[in-house]
């Protein structure tokens, strides 16, 4: 049996961090990072480390704050009315919620894909030629066409619409619409891609497309990647967190966490028994 | 019995009596409801139809006109060639109708006489021969309108059974009227000076033109001020304003607004804009921005709506690119709510349209016989047209306002398609 802690233990301690020195150079750091939503608190003092080039996957019950501490690194929880985020995250290094840190810089280098794929309702070329072109990243047409067939390449979507780019992305299947969604934000040349629950509204064959391409996109990338299935989290995350009401209880390699938990919570929900 | 069987919640008997008529009960109730609805439609549908039909039964009239087409003479003794406009147009209506009449001799029965042609039929000759000056002292063929109660005889409305002393017109011009008719003279073609005649005293001549011109001219500045000031409110409540008391005391007063009377609008119309700044009376640029008052909270409403049902996920979506707040309001939600922005407008444009109230108070139902040349110009509107026909003694004005309020409605339903069509040609569905 493992040796696990209860959650009385735990409180006093913070998470369980196991070490892991085959880890990659840290991309993302936060420490003591708090989120209120007016004067309901929905995250407690998350503090983690995420590596560059690997898939870090959240886990956790519902409304555990996972997705809310997800928003937080490309501060997307900005637009929410009443939330306040305290503590610090770093990207590179730099604290993101820096003043003098310009918000729409920290959105181009921190892309994002949302849990119900949301193609704008333009063509298949213009939606990933959108954030190149308000970012200035191409100066002539065939720069913007070369950084689409990339995009497109990368997201594993070019063989399908190369003939009809001219076609609204809204009309293609949802596994489609969410690698399109991929490849717009890879467009932007990203360091880090953070995914909230990318196959939630996608079927079986879809879903494997989609990890497929996570398992690639990690080779340049740093994906986050907030999950409900704790088998998609097992086959695509090198690393995993799992949090609990608003608490991060455990982080380490995911084969740690699904083999030989440390804390009890984390022990109950793999093994299915709340959440 | 098994234990099993004791521990499940008891059966209840579905084809009991009791359930039966409790489910007919409710399919009664579905009934009643349908009807009740089927029943408010016929009632709402009867009703514009008497409306329609009254109209038209009253209107429809007032779409021909009777008219007469005589020979006149341009003798050069009555107009020099020098200055033609100065002729004594009178004297050559007074013989044409001699000419006409040879038997007419007595001064007071040539009067008479005179009564068949509209007041104006000088005033035409005229023009005409101002128009082209090689008429004088040639004989060509002019048609003009009847005078407004042989229009009416010719129509019906003026019964010739109704003794005579109770007509407007006695037993010898009626003869004279029918020598015209058997003579070949009377016509009754559609009647185009509805359209492009403006008001006149007469109402064989009274037509619409400077009310639709008005119109026009006032709806242009109703939505030049209200379409982009709407706009811009709508987007900055909407997508950049915080929610806290000012924007919701600004909120409420937007609702309040757009509950207004809009009498209320004229006077304050009358107060600011003509008594404050001395804008012109009558003006279609002062009716305009009165309306715009009115439409103003109709368009922020409808813009906000339509912001509103732009999904959240495609201001994410652009957000998480790193697009700007403006970016995203302006390359996505704003033309996604684009359709439902210009129906509302058009509506909002339809309503003020048919507004009356402010634009009698700043004098838009004056009596102005030439459309306006331009936005300071006096003027009326449609329906201040139709207020003033409606108050007018003659027959014929009867006819014509019922007309004139056909005219309105269709322009109403020609916007209103307008906004169906683009509501239908536009939108998105995700």
């Amino acid at each position: 049996m493992n040796q696990v802690t209860t959650a009385e233990q735990r409180a006093a301690t913070g998470p369980i961090i196991i070490p892991d020195p085959d880890m990659n150079p840290v991309r993302v750091s936060a420490k003591d990072v708090s989120v209120f939503y007016g004067a309901k608190q929905a995250l407690f003092d998350v503090a983690i480390d995420i590596p560059e080039r690997s898939v870090t996957a959240f886990i956790g019950p519902s409304g555990c704050g996972k997705s809310t501490f997800l928003r937080c690194i490309n501060r997307m929880n900005d637009t929410i009315d009443g939330c306040r985020v305290t503590g610090d995250i770093t990207l590179d290094g730099r604290d993101i919620y820096d003043r003098t840190l310009d918000v729409v810089e920290l959105r181009a280098r921190v892309g994002m894909v949302f849990q119900k794929p949301n193609p704008f309702p333009k063509s298949i070329y213009e939606n990933i030629a959108y954030g190149p072109r308000i970012h200035g990243l191409a100066s002539n047409k065939a720069a913007l066409d070369e950084i689409v067939e990339t995009s497109l390449r990368k997201a594993g979507l070019w063989n399908e619409v190369k003939d009809r780019l001219d076609e609204p992305g809204t009309g293609m299947s949802g596994g489609q619409q969410q690698r399109l969604c991929i490849a717009r934000a890879i467009a932007v040349s990203p360091e880090v891609i953070l995914m909230d629950e990318p196959c939630s509204a996608l079927d079986p064959i879809a879903t494997a497309k989609v990890e497929e391409l996570i398992d690639e996109l990690k080779e340049n990338y740093c994906i986050i990647i907030v999950t409900h299935s704790m088998q998609q989290a097992a086959r695509v995350s090198q690393r995993t967190a799992f949090f609990h009401l608003g608490i991060l209880v455990e982080a380490g390699p995911t084969e740690h966490i699904f083999t030989n938990p440390k804390d009890e919570r984390t022990h109950d929900y793999i093994t299915g028994r709340f959440g | 019995m098994s234990t099993a069987d004791a521990s499940l919640p008891a059966k209840f008997d579905w084809s009991s009596e009791a359930a039966a008529a409790r489910r007919r009960r409710r399919h009664m109730a579905d009934r009643r409801l349908r009807l009740l609805g089927i029943g408010a439609i016929c009632i709402a549908v009867g009703l514009l139809g008497i409306l329609i039909v009254s109209l038209v039964a009253n209107g429809y009239r007032s779409f021909v006109q009777t008219m007469v087409t005589v020979p006149v003479y341009v003798d050069p003794q009555y107009v020099s060639e020098d200055d033609p406009s100065k002729g004594n147009y009178r004297a050559i209506v007074k013989d044409t109708l001699a000419q006409l009449f040879p038997e007419v001799t007595d001064p007071r029965q040539q009067r008479d006489l005179g009564q068949l042609l509209t007041n104006n039929t000088q005033y035409m000759i005229r023009d005409r021969v101002v128009a082209d000056p090689a008429l004088i002292g040639t004989t060509f063929d002019i048609t003009v309108p009847v005078s407004d109660p042989f229009d009416q005889l010719e129509k019906g409305v003026l019964s010739r059974d109704l003794p005579e002393d109770q007509r407007k017109i006695d037993d010898q011009q009626i003869g004279w009227y029918d020598q015209l008719v058997e003579e070949g003279r009377i016509s009754t073609p559609f009647n185009w000076g509805l359209f492009f005649n403006s008001d006149s005293r007469f109402p064989e001549l009274a037509g619409l033109a400077g009310a639709i011109v008005g119109s026009f001219y006032a709806l242009l500045v109703c939505f030049l001020i209200s379409f982009p000031v709407g706009i811009a409110a709508a987007v900055y409540l909407e997508e950049f304003a915080p929610k806290n008391r000012w924007t919701d005391l600004v909120e409420v007063n937007i609702n309040n607004l757009a509950a207004v009377p809009s009498i209320v609008f004229g006077l304050l119309g009358l107060a600011v804009f003509l008594n404050f700044f001395g804008l012109p009376r009558s003006a279609p640029l002062v009716g305009g921005m009165v309306l715009s008052l009115m439409t103003l909270p109709t368009i922020i409403i409808v813009t906000r709506a339509s912001l509103k049902a732009v999904p959240p996920s495609i201001r994410e979506a652009g957000l998480g690119m790193g697009a700007s707040r403006h970016q995203v309001v302006m390359h996505h939600v704003l033309p996604l709510a684009l359709p439902g922005i210009l129906t509302g407008t058009i509506i909002g444009l339809a309503q003020a349209l048919g507004e009356t109230a402010p634009l009698l108070l700043i004098g838009m139902n004056a009596f102005i016989t030439s459309p306006p040349g331009g936005l300071l110009d006096a003027s009326t509107a449609l329906p201040t047209q139709i207020f003033i026909w409606a108050d007018s003694p003659e027959r014929g004005f009867v006819d014509r306002t019922s007309a004139a309020i056909l005219v309105l409605l269709g322009f109403l339903i020609i916007m209103n398609g307008i906004a169906i069509f683009l509501r239908q040609r536009l939108e998105r569905t995700w």
